[in-house]
C-alpha cells in the first residue's frame, strides 16, 4: 500500500478573489471572512483526491480531521485513517505544522499539502529535507517551485508513484514574500529552504525534462568547471542555494545552504555573511578582485533579489556586470520555458542597469550565455 | 470531411509473437544441402581445411535452427505490430525527414551489381561504384558551394565527429591549441555538437534563442565569440523551422575572430536551390543525405551524412576521398590528403545510401531539387495554419511568421486544460494509424511536438492527419479518459514511463542481457 499524508490548510486561497494579495495573519484571515471570502483549497483538494480514487485499493490515505482532510475525503468517497491532531475551529499554521510533523512520523510515502507559500512554508519547517512532499497549488501566492502546475498535474504526479514510477527526488525551493509589504504592492521575496519534491516529472512547477543523469550529478560537473577557473587570488561570493553549495562541495567546504559564503583560494573566510560583511569584504578585497556567483530560483528565473537579498543593490553595485556569474544546470535553464533571468535588488535603476547577457555555467567546460530582463 | 481524410477504422495486428530465438528447434533448417557428390569431393578436398585453428569457432554459434516459411511469418507478423514507414502517415516524426524512398532507388541499392560487390576488390573492377561516389560529389558542390566532400560518414553524429577533428587539427596545426579552445553552438543546433566538441577537448557555449524571434540571441552571441572561439557549430533553420536571416552576421563575426564556422545541414529539405552554405560563408558543411536525399531516416537506413569544405580545409579531410585520373580515364581512392585525420570508416562509406542519393538527384535534377524544397515549405506552412487555429496547441517563438520545413509546436496549454498533454496525444495518434514523435531535446519548449510534412504528403493525407490530431483534441476536452487509457487499437497498450529508460539496470539491449535480467516480458527477475 501507497502512504499518502494529506493536509489541507482550508483558509489557503482565500484572501485572492477579494484582492487581499495573501491570507497570512488572523487579521487578514478575518478580514477576508468579512468580505465574504469562500474556502478555496477544499474544491482544489478534492480534484485530487478525486483524481486518486482511481486507484484508491492501493493507497492508505492518512489525513487530518474536518476541514484539514477528513471532510473532502468523504465528499470523495476516498477510505482514510484520521491522524489525532486536535484542531480549533478556525485553524492555524501551528496545526498545520504538527499535522506535518505526526504525518511524517507515521512515515508517509508522500506528503501532499494543499496552499500556498505560507503553508509551504509551514510544512517545511516542520519535516525539514526528510519527508517527499508535493505541493496543491491553492493560495494566493505561489513562488515556490514545490507546487505542481495545478490540481492536475498534482494527482497525475502522486498517481505516479502510485502505480510505483521510479523519480529521484530533487530539492525544491520554499519562498514566500513579506505579505505586508506585498499588500503595499512591494514584493519582497525570501528564500525559506527547501522540500524534496518528486523530481524527472512533467506537470511539476513548470515542464522538467526526464533525464538519465540526475540534477546532483549535473550540478557537480558545473562545481567542476568553476573549480578549474577559479583564481585563488580572487574573492568569490557565494550566493544561496543547492546549485551553488555544489561548489563549496566541491572544495570540501562547508557552506550555508541559505546564507551568502565568501571563498578565496579554496576557503571560506567567511559564512553566512550579510550585507555588512559583503561590504567590508569587497572593500578589503578590491573591486575588480571579486565575483559574486549566483543561481536563478528554479522556475522564476529571479538571479537578484529573491532568496539573496544579502547580496543588496549596495552589494551589487560595487561590482560590474561581468564580475557577476551564474551557476545552472541546464535542467534549470529549461525550466525557464525561454525565459530571461529577472532581477529584483530593489533599486530599478540598477536593475535596468543589470539587464542583459550572462555568462551561465552549465555543466563541465559547458556553458551559456543567458538574457536577464526586467 | 471527404471520404479521402475520414478517420480509418484501423487495428494492429495481435500476435503475441515470440522471440525468434525461443522459436528454435534444434536440427530444424531453413536449406539442407545436398551431399557433396564424390567427384566434387576428390577434386576439391577439405576446403576449409586451409583455414587457420584460432579461426575456427570451437563450438557453433547460437542462432535459432528454423525452418525458411517459419522465418518469414515470424518477421512479416513482427512487421504488423509496428506503424512502419510504409503504412502510416508518419508526418509527426519532425527533425526525421521522413520523405518517400522510390521504390526503384531501393531497388538500385539492393541490386546483386551492387550487393555482389566485395569492399576489397580491386579498384578497375568496381569503376562504377566509384564513379557514381565521384558525381554524387560534384553534386553536393554544386548545391552547397563547397569545393569538396567526404562520403565516409556514417551519420549525421559521425559527420560531427569528422568536422570537430578537422577543427581540432587545424587549431593544433597552427600552435594554437591553448588559445583557442571554445567551441559556441546554439541550443537548438544538432545535439551531439556539444558532445562531440567536448570529446575533442573543446570547452562548449551554448546560445539560447532570443524569447521573442526564436533565433539565437545576437547579443549573447556578440558576448561569446573571442579569440577563444575555434568554431562555430550551427543549423539553419533550427529545430523550430525559424530560418535566421542574420546567418552571415554571425559567421563574419567569428571570422573576424580567427574562427572556423560549420553549417549543420542534416535536414536541408526546405532550402535545397534556394540558398547555399557558400552564400553564408561557411567553411564546413553536412548533409544527411539518409534524411534529405531519399534513404529513410532512422532504422531504415543505414545513414550517411556527407561533410563538405572550402578550399582551404581540403587537406584535412578523411581518406580515402573519390577521384579521377583524367590521363588514364579512372576514377580511385585518393588517400593523398596531406593532413587528413585519417580514416574514419571502413572501406567506402554507406554505398547503399550513396546509391539512393544519386538515383533521387538524378531523377529531379535541378529544378526538381528547388520544388522539392518549395513544397515541402508550402506543405508545412499549410499545417501551421491549421494547427495555430487548433484549440490548446500553441507556436512557441517569431509569431505570425512563416516557417521552412518544420515547426516545434507545444502542448502545454492543453495539458494544462485538460490534463492531456504531449504523451497522451502521442498514444493515441497510435489509434489512427499515425505517429508523433517524441525526442525534442531540450525541452525549452513544454510538451512539445514537432510536425514535417516534406514534399512527399499529398493535401489529403495531411488533412487525414489534422483531422486526428483535431479529433484526440476535441477528446482531450470531452472526454480525458480516451487519451489517458490509449493506445486502444495496439498490441501493447501499456507503455513504460520515460524513467525506465534512464535506469541501466533495467535496459536489455541485448538478447543475452534480455535472459540474464528478465524472467518474461517486463517482469524483473526476482532478487536472490
Amino acid at each position: 500500500m501507497f502512504r499518502l499524508g494529506l493536509i489541507i490548510n482550508p483558509v489557503a486561497g482565500m484572501g485572492g478573489p477579494l484582492g487581499l494579495k495573501g491570507t497570512d495573519g488572523e487579521e487578514i484571515l478575518e478580514l477576508a471572512l468579512k468580505k465574504g471570502a469562500l474556502p478555496q483549497a477544499p474544491s482544489r483538494a478534492a480534484h485530487v483526491l478525486k483524481a486518486l480514487s482511481q486507484e484508491k485499493d492501493k493507497i492508505c490515505l492518512l489525513t487530518c480531521p474536518g476541514p484539514m482532510g477528513a471532510d473532502t475525503a468523504i465528499q470523495c468517497s476516498m477510505p482514510f485513517e484520521t491522524i489525532p491532531l486536535k484542531i480549533n475551529q478556525k485553524t492555524s499554521p501551528e496545526d498545520t505544522r504538527r499535522a506535518a510533523k505526526m504525518l511524517q512520523q507515521r512515515s508517509v510515502d508522500l506528503l501532499l499539502f494543499v496552499g500556498g507559500d505560507g503553508t509551504a512554508r509551514d510544512i517545511g519547517s516542520a519535516v525539514g529535507e526528510r519527508q517527499l512532499c508535493l505541493g496543491v497549488p491553492a493560495g494566493v501566492k505561489m513562488h515556490s517551485s514545490v507546487f505542481a502546475l495545478s490540481p492536475h498535474h498534482a494527482a497525475e504526479i502522486a498517481l505516479g508513484l502510485i502505480k510505483g514510477r521510479r523519480s529521484q527526488p530533487r530539492l525544491a525551493e520554499i519562498m514566500d514574500i513579506d505579505e505586508e509589504a506585498f499588500r503595499a504592492d512591494q514584493l519582497r521575496a525570501r528564500l525559506f529552504g527547501y522540500l524534496p519534491v518528486p523530481g524527472s516529472q512533467r506537470g511539476l512547477q513548470l515542464l522538467k525534462a526526464g533525464s538519465s543523469a540526475s540534477e546532483k550529478a549535473k550540478q557537480q560537473a558545473s562545481a567542476a568547471f568553476f573549480v578549474e577557473e577559479m583564481d585563488p587570488n580572487r574573492l568569490y561570493l557565494i550566493g544561496p542555494g543547492t546549485t551553488t553549495r555544489a561548489i563549496l562541495q566541491a572544495l570540501g567546504q562547508e557552506g550555508t545552504l541559505l546564507g551568502v559564503d565568501a571563498l578565496r583560494d579554496g576557503q571560506i573566510i567567511g559564512k553566512d555573511l550579510n550585507e555588512k560583511d559583503c561590504l567590508a569584504l569587497l572593500d578589503q578585497a578590491g573591486f575588480e578582485q571579486a565575483t559574486i556567483v549566483v543561481t536563478p530560483i528554479g522556475g522564476q528565473g529571479f538571479i537578484l533579489g529573491r532568496g539573496n537579498q544579502q547580496l543588496s543593490a549596495e552589494v551589487v553595485r560595487r561590482v560590474s556586470k561581468k564580475q557577476i556569474l551564474v551557476v545552472a544546470t541546464p535542467d534549470k535553464l529549461q525550466l525557464l520555458r525561454g525565459s530571461p533571468f529577472r532581477l529584483d535588488t530593489g533599486d530599478p535603476e540598477l536593475d535596468r542597469q543589470l539587464c542583459g547577457i550572462y555568462r551561465v555555467l552549465t555543466g563541465y567546460r559547458e556553458s551559456a550565455y543567458y538574457r536577464a530582463e526586467l | 470531411m471527404s471520404d479521402k481524410t475520414k478517420s480509418r477504422d484501423f487495428h494492429q495486428a495481435r500476435w503475441n509473437e515470440p522471440i525468434i530465438f525461443d522459436l528454435s528447434t534444434p536440427g530444424e533448417r531453413g536449406i539442407l544441402l545436398p551431399e557433396m557428390e564424390p567427384e566434387i569431393e576428390t577434386s576439391a578436398g577439405d576446403a576449409l581445411g586451409e583455414l587457420p585453428g584460432d579461426l575456427k569457432r570451437s563450438s557453433p554459434p547460437g542462432l535459432p535452427e528454423m525452418a525458411q516459411m517459419r522465418v518469414l511469418k515470424h518477421y512479416l507478423r513482427l512487421s504488423q505490430e509496428n506503424l512502419g514507414a510504409d503504412l502510416n502517415v508518419d508526418i509527426g516524426q519532425g527533425t526525421c525527414t521522413m520523405k518517400y524512398s522510390p521504390k526503384i532507388n531501393e531497388q538500385f541499392a539492393a541490386s546483386p551489381q551492387l550487393s555482389g560487390l566485395h569492399p576489397v576488390q580491386d579498384e578497375n573492377t568496381v569503376q562504377g561504384v566509384l564513379e557514381i561516389m565521384y558525381q554524387l560529389e560534384q553534386f553536393l558542390k554544386a548545391i552547397s558551394g563547397m569545393d569538396r566532400f567526404s562520403l565516409q560518414p556514417g551519420g549525421g553524429s559521425h559527420a560531427i565527429l569528422a568536422i570537430v577533428s578537422m577543427i581540432r587539427a587545424w587549431v593544433d596545426d597552427r600552435g594554437l591549441s591553448d588559445t583557442k579552445d571554445e567551441i559556441i553552438t546554439t541550443i537548438f543546433s544538432h545535439p551531439s555538437n556539444c558532445a562531440v566538441a567536448r570529446a575533442k577537448g573543446f570547452k562548449v557555449i551554448n546560445i539560447y534563442p532570443d524569447p521573442k524571434t526564436g533565433r539565437p540571441d545576437l547579443e549573447a552571441f556578440k558576448e561569446a565569440v573571442s579569440e577563444r572561439t575555434a568554431a562555430l557549430l550551427i543549423t539553419n533553420p533550427e529545430d523550430t523551422g525559424i530560418y535566421n536571416e542574420n546567418i552571415k552576421e554571425l559567421t563574419d563575426l567569428v571570422h573576424a575572430h580567427g574562427g572556423l564556422c560549420s553549417y549543420d545541414q542534416a535536414n536541408a529539405n526546405g532550402i535545397l536551390g534556394i540558398t547555399r552554405a557558400v552564400n553564408a560563408n561557411f567553411d564546413f558543411c553536412f548533409f544527411n543525405i539518409h534524411k534529405t536525399f531519399s534513404s529513410p531516416h532512422g532504422c531504415g537506413g543505414p545513414g550517411c551524412g556527407v561533410v563538405g569544405v572550402k578550399e582551404h580545409l581540403i587537406p584535412y579531410l578523411p581518406v580515402p576521398l573519390t577521384s579521377f585520373d583524367e590521363a588514364n580515364n579512372r576514377y580511385y581512392l585518393d588517400y593523398d590528403v596531406p593532413k587528413t585525420i585519417g580514416k574514419i570508416k571502413d572501406y567506402y562509406g554507406v554505398i547503399p545510401a550513396m546509391i539512393r542519393a544519386y538515383a533521387w538527384i538524378r531523377s529531379l535534377g535541378a529544378e526538381g531539387l528547388l520544388e522539392a524544397a518549395r513544397v515541402a515549405v508550402l506543405n508545412n506552412n499549410y499545417i501551421l495554419n491549421r494547427i495555430r487555429a487548433m484549440k490548446g496547441a500553441e507556436v512557441p517563438y517569431a509569431e505570425g511568421e512563416h516557417r521552412i520545413e518544420q515547426v516545434r509546436y507545444s502542448f502545454q496549454l492543453l495539458k494544462e486544460e485538460t490534463g492531456c498533454g504531449f504523451d497522451e496525444v502521442q498514444r493515441r495518434i497510435c489509434d489512427f494509424m499515425c505517429h508523433l514523435w517524441s525526442s525534442h531535446e531540450p525541452f525549452v519548449v513544454p510538451e512539445p511536438f514537432t510536425i514535417e510534412p516534406t514534399e512527399s504528403y499529398s493535401k489529403q493525407e495531411i488533412d487525414e492527419y489534422l483531422a486526428a490530431l483535431e479529433k484526440i483534441i476535441e477528446e482531450a476536452c470531452a472526454t480525458p479518459d480516451v487519451l489517458k487509457t490509449a493506445p486502444h487499437n495496439s498490441p501493447i497498450h501499456h507503455v513504460a514511463e520515460h524513467e525506465y529508460l534512464d535506469d541501466p539496470k533495467l535496459w536489455a539491449v541485448t538478447w543475452r542481457m534480455y535472459k540474464n535480467r528478465f524472467e518474461g516480458y517486463f517482469e524483473p527477475k526476482k532478487e536472490q
